[in-house]
């Protein structure tokens, strides 16, 4: 097991590597100047002070180093359009996005396994597709526009929960724990149901391919022999070998599940890791980006990660190594 | 002679596929009494599996066991029961054990729950109960600090051990009836005797009877009492041990028999039975041996054999029995082809 | 004499398809004539401002049936010839992926060994990285990015899954019979991979291309939407959902109009996929009710 965690982390690190070095190429093959923004107190010698205490000045396999230990540090540099240091602007938005990612993420697992099973043990009935149908029609939705659809259903034309950003921004500094909390909770609903609801249908389908791959097998014929009701034979035997794919696809999702932030924190004003993204689009805040793109990058490794070893635990056959 | 355990009256049991269909039981009988071990044995793709698993009601579409069939077990027709009725039968009353140990345990459950899930099914034990008593079958079958082998998994054991513990598996409610499909077929030769030993022992032990599904008549010479000759999807030969062994009248049997390696023998070639089995969505017309059969002639070709009786308790599906002087070799009617 | 590969199974006809697939390539096929006889569907250019005082932002009429955006454009009109630009973009970016994917994955496939876990740990590193956030964070720096490096972009970030479809494939393949013999008659490597393991990786990598192309509108939709995708003044189904977003609360069929549009069409493109693999896979599963195991057994 020791020597498994060893070969992951490895791995993981050379991608954090990879993805360090391509942002850096990024940045500086972009065109445009960091410093490039046009203010009548800038003049040219502010610009070259700055570049040289930035290190533009420096030869390129010089600020590639220097890049690297910063990376390696979270110095992600400055943001232009927060005005704040990149990595203090992540630190805030990142849990929130943790927060919506994780609620999505458990939230959509748990009823895409459960609707699963329901279509494989219903399979053929009109019932399991429809349910098939439903999942697909969710599966195809655009993230934004499902955003926007629930937004105006459920915070204008039925105005019972609030239309954006994390909590309520003018009253909650005033509320006491427990009406802050609900406030809290209220405000991550849409948004969470969202992710959810597009996540749900693309597991779902997956979890349904492979109890159908599993049923044709052997071990579950002898279920069968053994006087099990088809169900319980679905329900014990398939499930239990089905869901160890499962596992690996819970870390297959995130990259999907960031990019799905990405558009739902937009249009529901969500300030995590996704809105923060979007706002440094027009400024051209090259850190701010790179920053994101490395940080995503890190979650994902670290969930593959994480769900890998899960595997390893739950599969019997790989555990007594 | 007293009513049988088991008595399958012409069962038909069909594939419906965009092929064809594929009817790799077509009108088997056979009988086997209380205590008694029937061997059914033939060339893959003759239909013994799918006799097996229709008894226990095991097909899956496109498979069909066609109405016509009946399968009475102690009486009642197994076909008749309804959804629940039948599983109270399988594992309980009639059990089964297949030919691949290692896919056809699960691979993320301990042997100890599988097996202990058969009292649980059908004795409604608790966890702890059943546990105990799949433990103590786990012994009864000859495996070893049976209680620490039950915390393992399929894949820690050896093949010879997983065959056991399906055995336990099977034998956990005393069922009348196990039904053994190649039982041995993926053993190692001295694991091989080691298993039929058991059963052996334990048919004996419960006083249940044995369908054993095999193509290895060695195997079927040391545990069969009766032995059926399947080809074709159906029976061409039927009768006691020693009976087909020593007068072997089917042209199959024969071939069988005849291409048996054996001991001390002169070192000649192999003998085969030249030619394949048709597919079973297209048996020829007539006797479905004939293109293989070294004494066909022009009636094979037009007339489907019944199973003659050639005395009490031998049966034969072929014309030799009724033209006897017909039994002349000549080359087969049709162009053999060496597969 | 090379041996030709398996006789190839006659393709799935119409009458396999199942109702929905059906359906789904009429809904298809709908959409592509519409977008390429958009002129002749609407007498109104996408960008035509009408009566910027009169006619902006009306809800659904019979002069409009979509109504009109807040620039008082025909939304009809736009999500004609929206379709246009979102369809040819899926198109080209997809046949980018499927191509570039094919080759990758049959060359791992076909070599195995180390160049093959080489090739497949560069997959997983790339993978890695969300899609989105690349895509964003090159768009926005690279910002405007004309729509054919868009296209390039969306091709080239899409093409990991194809690649590890026919590597799967192509390793399959390798140890069959005629792959054996073409190997042991000389054929180079190449040749082989071109004649024999391509056409048969043909039927997956159609099946995996219908749902990407789907993906494609779909992430192109939320590009443009985010302002960074197809500009201005081309519309694309994506691009209408830029100026609507500040005013959906007020004038909804802006952004469910071409919503639906989108929806409907990615509907049919991953409805035609999963029908097309359910055909076309070797393994095909009966959907049987459960009860086979059940109920009295007389068919």
């Amino acid at each position: 097991m020791g020597r498994r965690v060893a070969a992951r982390l490895g791995q993981a690190i050379v991608v954090l590597w990879v993805v360090a070095t391509l942002a850096f190429f990024l940045i500086h093959a972009a065109p445009g100047d960091p410093f490039g923004f046009d203010a009548p107190s800038i003049t040219p010698a502010t610009r070259a002070f700055w570049r040289h205490q930035f290190g533009y000045d420096r030869p390129l396999g010089v600020q590639y180093a220097r890049w690297l230990d910063n990376v390696a540090h979270g110095r992600f540099g400055y943001s232009q359009s927060l005005h704040e240091p990149v990595r203090d602007a992540i630190a805030q938005a990142l849990p929130r996005t943790l927060l919506l990612m994780g609620v999505a993420l458990v939230a959509a697992f748990a009823i895409g396994i459960l609707l699963a099973l329901f279509q494989v043990q219903h399979r053929g009935t009109r019932r399991a597709r429809w349910a098939g149908t439903i999942a697909l029609l969710f599966y195809s939705l655009p993230d934004f526009w499902l955003a926007m659809v629930l937004l105006l259903a459920f915070a204008y034309w039925v105005p019972i929960l609030p239309a954006g950003f994390t909590v309520d921004p003018v009253m909650h500094q005033y509320m006491a724990p427990i009406p802050a909390l609900v406030d809290r909770l209220r405000h991550l609903v849409l948004p969470a149901l969202t992710l959810t609801l597009l996540t749900t249908a693309g597991v779902a389908r997956f979890q349904r391919n492979e109890l159908l791959e599993v049923l044709p097998l052997d071990f579950i014929r002898t279920a069968r022999a053994k006087g099990l009701d088809e169900r319980a034979v679905v329900r014990r035997h398939a499930l239990r070998n089905a869901l160890l794919p499962t596992i690996t696809l819970a870390g297959l999702a995130l990259p999907a599940l960031l990019g799905g932030a990405v558009f739902v924190e937009k249009v529901f004003s969500w300030q995590g890791m996704g809105w923060l993204t979007v706002n440094a689009i027009g400024m051209r805040d090259y850190p701010l980006v790179m920053a994101a793109v490395i940080v995503a990058t890190c979650m994902v490794v670290l969930g593959n990660l994480l769900a890998d070893l899960a595997y390893a635990a739950a599969d019997p056959r790989l555990r007594a190594d | 002679m007293a009513e049988p355990l088991l008595a399958i009256e012409n069962l038909r049991t069909y594939f419906h596929t965009a092929g064809g269909v594929a009817r790799a039981v077509d009108g088997l009988s056979l009988t086997v009494a209380p205590g008694e071990t029937v061997g059914v044995v033939g060339e893959s793709g003759c239909g013994k599996s799918v006799t097996a698993l229709s008894i226990l009601r095991l097909i899956g579409a496109p498979g069909r066991i066609e109405s016509g069939s009946r399968i009475l077990f102690q009486g009642r027709d197994l076909l008749s029961l309804d959804g629940r009725a039948m599983r109270a039968v399988r594992g309980n009353r009639i059990a089964m054990i297949f030919q691949e140990p290692m896919t056809a345990l699960n691979p993320v459950f301990t042997v100890g729950d599988q097996v202990a899930e058969v009292a649980r099914i059908h004795a409604g034990a608790s966890r702890a109960e059943a546990w105990k008593r799949a433990v103590e079958m786990l012994d009864r079958v000859g495996i070893p600090a049976a209680g620490e082998r039950a915390r393992e998994y399929p894949h820690q054991l050896s093949g010879g051990m997983r065959q056991r513990v399906m055995i336990a598996m099977a034998l956990m409610m005393q069922p009348d009836l196990l039904i053994a499909d190649e039982p041995t077929t993926a053993l190692d030769v001295t694991i091989q005797a080691q298993i039929l030993e058991l059963l052996a022992e334990l048919q004996r032990q419960f006083g249940m009877s044995v369908l054993l599904i095999t193509h290895d008549f060695g195997v079927i010479a040391e545990t069969a009492s009766r032995v059926v000759v399947m080809y074709g999807g159906e029976a061409v030969e039927q009768a006691p041990v020693r009976e087909l062994f020593a007068h072997p009248h089917h042209p199959y049997t024969q071939g069988l028999l005849a291409a048996m390696p054996r001991l001390g023998a002169s070192r000649e070639r192999l003998q085969t039975i030249p030619g394949t089995v048709p597919a079973p969505t297209d048996w020829p017309a007539g006797c479905r041996f004939r293109d293989r059969c070294a004494f066909a002639w022009e009636r094979c070709e037009r007339e489907h054999p019944a199973l003659h009786q050639l005395s009490a308790d031998h049966a034969s599906r072929c014309h030799l029995a009724v033209e006897p002087e017909r039994r002349v070799a000549h080359p087969p009617a049709a162009p053999a082809e060496i597969a | 004499m090379p041996t030709d590969g398996p006789r190839r199974r006659a393709g799935p006809g119409w009458k396999q398809l199942t109702p929905g697939a059906r359906a789904a390539c009429g809904v298809i096929v709908l959409f592509v004539l519409a977008a390429v006889f958009a002129p002749l569907l609407t007498r109104y250019q996408p960008w035509q401002q009408l009566d910027v005082v009169r006619l902006k932002s009306l809800p659904p009429s019979l002069a409009h049936p979509f109504g009109t955006d807040r620039f008082s454009r025909d939304v009809y009109t736009r999500v004609l010839y929206g379709a246009r630009v979102s369809l040819a973009i899926g198109a080209l970016a997809v046949l980018l992926s499927s191509s570039v994917g094919t080759l990758y994955g049959a060359v791992a496939g076909y070599a195995g060994g180390v160049v093959d876990t080489v090739m497949m740990r560069i997959i997983d590193t790339f993978l890695s990285v969300p899609r989105v956030l690349l895509l964003i964070a090159v768009l926005a720096l690279w910002s405007p990015v004309p729509l054919a490096g868009l296209i390039l972009l969306i091709g080239l970030t899409g093409w990991f899954d194809i690649a590890r479809i026919v590597r799967a494939q192509a390793m399959a393949l390798r140890d069959r019979e005629f792959v054996v013999a073409a190997r042991s008659l000389g054929a180079r490597p190449s040749a082989i991979v071109w004649r024999h393991v391509l056409p048969n990786v043909l039927a997956p990598v159609i099946v995996a291309g219908m749902l990407a192309v789907g993906n494609v509108i779909v992430l192109e939709a939320g590009l443009s939407f985010l302002g960074i995708g197809v500009r201005e003044p081309t519309a694309s189904w994506g691009t209408m959902f830029q100026d609507a977003a500040n005013q959906f609360v007020s004038s909804w069929w802006a952004v469910i109009f071409p919503g639906v549009a989108i929806v409907a069409t990615v509907l049919a493109l991953n409805t035609l996929g999963d029908a097309l693999r359910d055909l076309l896979d070797p393994r095909q599963l009966p959907a049987h009710p459960g009860s086979e195991f059940q109920e009295p057994a007389h068919g």
